[in-house]
């Protein structure tokens, strides 16, 4: 039932949408539309954002929105791709809830993704030390 | 208006178990901003996962937490199994909900020790890890170990409960029970408590469902939300519980709420022995040869609140991305609001009042007068062995009885 609310209320946005199984749902949309999709499913279907998962996909940086709707337990992923390696950025979402201030500082520090709007995008858990243009969790990371 | 001050607490302090930086900015002795600076334990653990093989992430991430060791590996077992699309045996999943509630009861009892001690008052703090050693006792039966158990695995759980130790299960539990009541009836009656937590670092609805606040925080402020009964993992939907929320979102409330917390953990725990006592013995894994490419998601419900695994495997015996959040990383950041506007002697409660993951996990060391150290690492191994079979030899000795009558 919320995965056809969902559906309709975002329609022609959604891409690729997949049911693994009757609690995640996958589908991926433009990062251009990303604050109205979050938008929609935070403050219309009452959603809260889990996390967000930041990966390095060699050609391009993939970022998976977890979305948690507590009343069934269905995890809507939401998954935007930015395909510019050297410059990522996408917006941020925390003047839309708290939640993605931590989150998005983290991924910004682990991968280089630069979130526009963020009010304080500062080293969460690296030392303020850390070399600049280092990002750990990207694949082509080494230790020296 | 007076002057703004600064008050540090950290990175290291004697209120604080484990490293964490708060810049309290005051005026007079109120509380008027806060400043968290978080990193001073950061192991890289993500990325540590993505070099070790499926089975050997599993033990890697329970030592994420010494208190919770077995929510982030339970999580991680649940994203790959979801990767895979299979559920573990009956018997398997009622030995990890065991596992999971025990861990539960054990967690809240250390916390409340530590609120306790926080606003002085050492009594609960003796008398709640007092009742939390033989928490402790049970889990070494189980599964040898009295912190990181690793009874988790891919497809299942590493051993079986042995039915002997049912009874000693069912004894510790309905023990602790009677000592439960009394810390509700403690909380509730005590003038000092009273006065030291209700109505101090409250936690709105609308900022616990802002910064995404997790577990007994979040219920603690009426935000009914359990992944237990919200996305069911295991078998929490085939047997009867109910979720605890509470609407003040003050201290006082995050107390009770803990300790009705593992009145329910009680008896969710002699509900799934009852289940072991029916289904056949032996079952404990589905064994699990390849991880083919894909993804899932694991979520469970951690003392301090969801734990959220996600993993992404290309096929290899390694996975590509492991995502983890843990729970504190979300209730932390309640802190900026609920320290804000009281005075600076609350601060210590209010801080701990989110159940921080503190860690316990070292085990004794013996040390001569001098001070020199007169046993060696595997000399101390030894004897935890020696203890492990002891605490074994014991209970087994207590249930003889029942178990030839049993057996008759």
């Amino acid at each position: 039932m919320i995965k056809d609310k969902v559906k309709n209320r975002l329609k022609e946005k959604i891409k690729d949408w997949v049911v693994k199984n009757p609690r995640r749902v996958y589908f991926t949309i433009e990062k251009e539309n990303l604050k109205e999709v979050a938008n929609v499913l935070y403050k219309e279907i009452k959603m809260r954002l889990c996390t967000i998962t930041g990966i390095d996909n060699e050609n391009n940086f993939e970022l998976i929105y977890h979305f948690s709707f507590d009343k069934t337990g269905e995890i809507f992923n939401v998954r935007i791709f930015l395909k510019n390696k050297n410059n990522p950025e996408v917006d941020s979402l925390c003047d839309l809830f708290n939640a993605s201030n931590w989150i998005e500082r983290e991924i910004y520090e682990m991968l280089g993704i630069n979130f526009k709007g963020h009010p304080n995008l500062e080293h969460l858990l690296l030392n303020k030390n850390w070399p600049k243009g280092k990002y750990p969790l990207r694949k082509d990371y080494t230790n020296e | 208006m007076s002057k703004k001050k600064i008050i540090p607490i950290g990175p290291y302090h004697p209120l604080q178990e484990e490293p964490e930086f708060f810049k309290l900015i005051v005026e007079g002795e109120k509380v008027v901003e806060l400043e968290i600076e978080i990193g001073y334990n950061h192991r890289g653990i993500e990325k540590l996962a993505e070099n070790k093989h499926w089975d050997q992430v599993t033990f890697v991430v329970e030592r994420i937490c010494g208190i919770c060791s077995t929510s982030h590996p339970f999580a991680y077992v649940l994203a790959v199994e979801d990767l895979l699309g299979m559920q573990p045996p009956q018997r398997a999943s009622y030995i990890r909900m065991i596992i999971d509630e025990l861990q539960r009861i054990h967690s809240h009892l250390l916390w409340l020790g530590l609120a306790g001690h926080f606003i002085g008052y050492n009594t609960i703090w003796m008398w709640a890890w007092k009742a939390r050693e033989p928490i402790l006792d049970l889990f070494e039966l189980i599964s040898g170990n009295r912190q990181h158990y690793a009874m988790m695995k891919i497809g299942g759980v590493r051993k079986d409960i042995d039915p002997q130790n049912y009874q000693a299960i069912r004894k510790t539990i309905k023990e602790l029970y009677p000592t439960l009541k009394m810390f509700e009836k403690v909380v509730k009656d005590d003038p000092v408590i009273m006065k030291r937590t209700k109505g101090v670092g409250v936690l709105t609805k609308e900022y616990a469902i802002s910064f995404g606040a997790l577990g007994p925080t979040a219920r603690a402020s009426g935000v009914n939300i359990d992944v237990r009964k919200d996305d069911p993992y295991a078998l929490y939907d085939k047997i009867d519980w109910s979720v605890v929320v509470l609407t003040d979102g003050d201290i006082y409330a995050k107390i009770l709420l803990r300790i009705l917390e593992c009145l329910e953990s009680s008896s969710i725990i002699l509900k799934c022995l009852e289940s072991l006592d029916r289904i056949p013995k032996g079952e404990i894994e589905t064994e699990v040869f390849d991880i083919p490419a894909g993804e899932g998601i694991g979520r469970v419900e951690a003392p301090r609140g969801e734990c959220f695994h996600y993993v992404r495997s290309d096929g290899t015996n390694r996975p590509v991305r492991h995502k983890i959040r843990a729970p504190s990383f979300m209730n932390v950041a309640t802190n900026l609001v609920t320290v804000c506007g009281y005075t600076i002697s609350d601060a210590a409660i209010t801080l701990a009042a989110v159940d921080p993951c503190y860690c316990c996990t070292e085990r004794g060391a013996v040390f001569s007068k001098s001070g020199k150290k007169i046993l060696t690492g595997e000399e101390l191994i030894k004897l935890s062995i020696e203890k492990t079979e002891k605490l074994k030899r014991l209970y087994q000795k207590q249930n003889k009885f029942n178990f030839q009558n049993k057996n008759i």
